[in-house]
């Protein structure tokens, strides 16, 4: 019975071990930080709606800044279409709807290539958009990601596309997944095109 | 926009008072200064299409614009 007790305490000692530990680290660290005067770490103070709370605001921002279709087309299938702009004179202002290629901006994954006439994919851009200023542990909020990705490809399209690295679809896309998405994006272009579609979101 | 945080207001003021030009001015060197890019939301005159312009100075940012945005300059992934 003795034995059994005892072998009892010792998984339950393991079992809190971790979370004994991470208590034990925050209390270090408060006390360090009260000792030097200083106001404790925002990462030693966890917030579960933090990220809830930046999302939002990225979203509003996010909306603020793009045109309304193109922050419907986020709402309802979770990217973005940038329409490309190496395009001669000729092209300019041809139907953004229809141009020789575009590409999909989804939060924190590769921007894609692709020809929408054909849908045939390019290529993926991996990029990303990290902290400068801090430990680089943190990025941003997703639809803050996808701003960033539309301001730098509608402002300087050659120079995001330039400091990205180009892979063939694939590598971090799954290529089923993005026909997918076109498909979906077909439909729901035909579908806001329908009057006779309901809207039921604004 | 801030990792970890989103959108922060760093700071606002009418450039027309010069005070609160320098301080828009400061505030500006500052980012750029850690790296950050910046880009002003903006409407194209032929399309009326929305896109965004990129600023590298302070004289880039048009009259009429409302606001800058800062955020992390692009790296490969």
């Amino acid at each position: 019975m003795l034995l059994a007790l005892l072998v009892l305490a010792l998984v339950a000692a393991v079992l809190a071990g971790p979370v004994l530990a991470r208590v034990l680290k925050r209390w270090l660290a408060r006390r360090s930080a009260a000792r030097k005067g200083r106001p404790l770490a925002e990462d030693h103070l966890y917030d579960p709606g933090r990220e809830r709370r930046a999302e939002h605001r990225a979203r509003e921002l996010l909306r603020s800044c793009v045109n309304d279709e193109e922050w419907a087309m986020y709402r309802d299938l979770g990217f973005i279409r940038v329409p490309g702009r190496h395009l001669g004179d000729t092209r300019r202002g041809s139907d953004v709807r229809r141009p020789p290629y575009a590409y999909l901006v989804y939060p924190h994954k590769p921007i894609l290539a692709y020809v929408p006439d054909t849908a045939q994919l390019l290529s993926e851009y991996c990029v990303q958009f990290p902290d400068v200023s801090g430990d680089g542990r943190s990025r941003l909020p997703a639809s803050d990601d996808v701003l960033a990705k539309w301001m730098a490809l509608t402002s300087d399209e050659a120079r995001v596309v330039g400091q990205a690295n180009m892979h063939l679809v694939g590598r971090q896309l799954d290529p089923q997944r993005v026909r997918r998405d076109l498909w979906r994006l077909s439909e729901w272009e035909r579908r806001r095109s329908d009057p006779k579609s309901v809207q039921t979101r604004s | 926009m801030k990792p970890g945080h989103g959108e922060i207001l760093l700071t606002e003021g009418d450039p027309e008072l010069r005070e609160d030009e320098e301080r828009l001015i400061g505030e500006f060197r500052r980012q750029l200064d850690e790296g950050m890019w910046a880009a002003v939301p903006t409407q194209n005159a032929g399309s009326g299409r929305r896109e965004a312009m990129m600023v590298r100075s302070y004289t880039e940012i048009p009259p009429e614009a409302e606001r800058v945005i800062f955020f992390p300059r692009a790296a490969g992934g």
